[in-house]
């Protein structure tokens, strides 16, 4: 055996070669490599906003007012002298949580129920997909409300009451991949081998669908982020004196000709971080297939 | 003055990797009322040179380096693209491989055939939809005052590559290209479309280009012939000369890689490891379309070290027999008994434990791999699965697995598309030879690849089988492969069995009138000896 080979195969045997060769690809791709460090920027500030903010987040300095940026308050103030980079990172916990936990939900239920579908067909398929059919004709705003309504207001039922919407076009997605994917003779081969459904679906249906998966995970980050703003100025999600980005925005949309960096700031985060996930996500789909122009 | 006359072309590709020469200072030509092939493997640049003269490989990243085609005196590496788009499907047609990807599916075949006749002539449509009735009559298609309205999809695959044809030949070119027309067709249909294209080669008296990868599927029509490597020309001559005073070693090559001649028969003793009894697997379409009855009522054996071949067209349910042993598709009725164990009815632990000792062979080496997986997970999967290997001494088995297969042990961190299909084709044996089956379902293992890469394949396969003391299922439609790795063979047609005998009993005296249909459409027969 030659040495190439022996080295070959230790490598083979930690067993995670995919992900070991997507991250090798993706470290080539310099702008996914931009959005990924900033992207760990924002989430490491969200994380140490307590200790590291200037100030407190609901200090207030009314006979301040709002101010254009200076050396005391670096981005300005509001209308109600708090400070906007205070106000910018505490916004960022929420709406990076939101986006990410929104997503992360979403992204679980709607692979699984997707795949599942797809992959056992027939009328386990049909039931399925009728379900999310039902739940997408029921209106949206309803639905939260009535969530509201009877568990109160609750940062974390946000979070589950957008994933739980957010998961049904994942699902669809997943289940036309696995569908396509059933065809093929490499799932008729694993089948021959023995291996369960379960074990198909996780090790060879669910890497090979991952590439539309992970373009519409960046797409509904960034939704995500924006329901919650719209949802949050009807009332029903973040209330002052919390915030977040989208909060922000329409407060800064509000009174943009007076004060424009109360629009300005939190609307460049928030762009930042939409860049940051696209180019991420192109990244990533391109970095898992192998088939790519890495080698 | 010959129709067609290429003098030095020469084609490359430029990649990121360098210059790639894919047609290297070629000349041939082709006269008019002959039929020229043109023979190379997958690769040796036969499609890039007829394509490239059209003007139809891109550039970049093609580059035509030099040459001349001289087509009625004009060349046509100097044309325009707009003088080039007046030739093609007027003087120049092409016809292609796969007539349903080359149809439009959302457009009336009728409505296609006439497009370049109105398009080029500038006829009214109603005079071209005259034309194309007639042509469709001529190429054999039946009613077609009706069945010009129908969609691709209505027609079956041979029938779809006639209208393919009549659309070729509606504007009266001089020269045809085929580019493998009939490869994606069964054996049967495959011998009528030659023979059409032979006879309206002959009563238009047109120039044609056959692009072939199998010397034999040419050996009866070709007139001349032109045999490809790696880009250049390795021989050219008429046909007698090819066939029977063969000089380049590489076309002797391509002889001897027709499969013929049959196995003698092994020793196999007559002990049944498989009794199929009454099978039936029926597809139900729903809706209120009727039952499609895939394989009704077979009955065979499969003797415990045996190569059993099953043979028919397509739809006659030889593939479906192989996934109802595997239980990959549910049987209807009938029981499938494999060494004392009814595999119908079991299910859970027990299915997976007999799972271990049958497995299967694709046809497709490019779909029946995993495109995420290196061939180090692929063969590595069954090994863990099983607990034939631990997580320690899995590398060893896997590399004595590409050992058995011979593939080199480098390539144990490649992904399945950095190989080649031939390639391939072994990851797939070595997958199927990880749990140490007994019996194997080889579906179609060599139709997929190329003829002197479907010789090494076969004599692999023989080889592993003897060695690993197989069982094998071989799948296929063509009669002549089949004779060539078979001990017994089994005719199907229509989901039934029609006979079964030995390969020498089958060719030299077939009871059945299919059975002899299937032989007489071995292509190339008259000149490899095959009686029928």
């Amino acid at each position: 055996m030659s040495v190439e080979a022996i080295a070959d195969v230790s490598m083979a045997e930690e067993g995670t070669s995919l992900w070991q060769d997507a991250w090798r690809r993706l470290r080539k791709n310099r702008l996914a490599l931009f959005g990924l460090v900033v992207l760990s920027t924002f989430i490491v500030i969200a994380l140490l906003t307590p200790w590291i903010a200037p100030y407190a987040y609901d200090a207030q300095d009314l006979d301040l007012g709002a101010t254009p940026p200076s050396a005391q308050n670096w981005l300005g103030t509001d209308i109600f002298g708090r400070d906007l980079m205070t106000q910018i990172m505490y916004g960022g916990r929420v709406s990076l949580a939101v986006g990410f936990v929104a997503t992360a939900v979403a992204l679980l239920i709607g692979v699984t129920w997707g795949a599942i579908a797809g992959y056992v067909g027939g009328k386990v398929d049909a039931v399925m997909m009728r379900m999310v059919d039902i739940l997408y004709a029921l209106p949206f705003m309803i639905f939260i409300v009535l969530l509201m309504v009877v568990f109160g207001r609750n940062m974390l039922l946000l979070f589950l009451a957008i994933g739980a919407v957010e998961w049904l076009t994942m699902a669809r997605i997943m289940r036309g991949q696995v569908q396509s994917l059933r065809q093929q003779e490499f799932v008729e081969a694993a089948i021959s081998i023995g291996l369960s459904p379960a074990t198909i679906i996780r090790r060879h249906m669910i890497p090979n669908a991952l590439g539309p998966v992970i373009v519409y995970t960046t797409l509904t980050i960034p939704s995500v982020m924006l329901l919650e703003a719209f949802l949050s100025f009807l009332g029903l999600g973040i209330q002052p004196p919390q915030t977040s980005w989208g909060l922000l925005i329409s407060y800064g949309a509000e009174t943009m000709e007076e004060f424009p960096w109360l629009l300005i700031f939190p609307g460049l985060a928030l762009t930042l971080t939409l860049f940051s996930l696209n180019f991420l996500g192109d990244g990533l789909r391109d970095a898992l297939d192998v088939r790519g122009s890495g080698d | 003055m010959a129709l067609l006359e290429v003098n030095n072309l020469e084609v490359s590709f430029v990649t990121r990797n360098g210059v790639n020469k894919a047609v290297d200072d070629i000349s041939f030509t082709v006269e008019s009322g002959k039929i020229t092939a043109i023979i190379g493997e997958s690769g040796s640049g036969k499609s890039v040179a007829c394509y490239s003269m059209l003007g139809l490989v891109p550039t970049p990243p093609g580059r035509i380096d030099g040459g001349q085609a001289l087509f009625d005196g004009n060349d046509l590496l100097k044309l325009s693209e707009a003088e080039l788009r007046e030739i093609r499907g007027r003087d120049i047609a092409m016809i292609f491989q796969d007539p349903m990807t080359c149809l439009n599916p959302y457009m009336k075949i009728g409505d296609q055939l006439i497009e370049p006749l109105v398009y080029h002539r500038k006829v009214s449509r109603a005079d071209a939809r005259q034309r194309a009735i007639e042509l469709l009559d001529e190429v054999g298609i039946r009613d077609p005052q009706t069945t010009i309205d129908n969609y691709p999809h209505e027609f079956s695959g041979g029938m779809r590559q006639r209208v393919m044809i009549a659309m070729a030949l509606i504007n009266e070119p001089r020269l045809l290209i085929a580019d493998e027309p009939t490869t994606a067709l069964d054996v049967t249909i495959q011998a009528q479309i030659l023979q059409l294209i032979a006879d309206l080669q002959k009563k238009r008296d047109i120039g044609v280009i056959f692009i072939s990868h199998d010397l034999a599927v040419v050996a009866d029509i070709a007139d001349q012939m032109v045999v490809m490597q790696t880009g250049k020309i390795v021989e050219t001559g008429d046909r007698e000369a090819i066939f029977e005073n063969a000089q380049h070693p590489y076309t002797r090559k391509l002889l001897s890689a027709i499969p013929s001649g049959s196995k003698v028969s092994s020793d196999a003793t007559p002990e049944p490891l498989i009794r199929v009894e009454k099978l039936c697997t029926w597809f139900d379409p729903g809706g209120n379309k009727p039952v499609v009855k895939a394989v009704n009522d077979v009955s065979f054996e499969v003797h415990r070290g045996e190569v059993l071949g099953l043979v028919g067209e397509s739809g006659s349910g030889k593939s479906t027999i192989g996934r109802s042993i595997l239980r990959l598709v549910p049987v209807t009725s009938g029981h499938i008994d494999f060494d004392g164990t009814d595999l119908t009815s079991l299910e859970g632990t027990e299915l997976k434990k007999m799972r271990r000792r049958m497995q299967m062979i694709f046809q497709d080496p490019f779909a029946s791999l995993n495109p995420r997986m290196t061939v180090f997970d692929t063969l590595a999967e069954p090994l863990l699965l099983h607990g034939i290997e631990t997580r320690k001494t899995v590398s060893q088995g896997v590399l004595k697995l590409m050992d058995d297969v011979g593939l080199a042990r480098a390539f144990v961190r490649k992904y399945p598309h950095e190989f080649s299909g031939g390639q391939r084709q072994r990851i797939a044996i070595g997958r199927a030879l990880a749990t140490r089956p007994e019996f194997i379902v080889a579906d179609e293992p060599v139709s997929a690849l190329d003829v002197t890469i479907q010789a090494q394949i076969l004599e692999l396969m023989s080889e592993l089988g003897r060695e690993y003391g197989l069982t094998m299922l071989f799948v296929s439609h063509d009669l002549a492969v089949v004779k060539h790795i078979a001990d017994r063979i089994l005719v199907l047609y229509h989901g039934e069995l029609v006979e079964q005998g030995s390969g020498e009993e089958l060719f030299n005296n077939p009871r059945e009138d299919y059975t002899r249909r299937l032989l007489q459409a071995i292509p190339g027969r008259g000149l490899l000896g095959i009686s029928a």
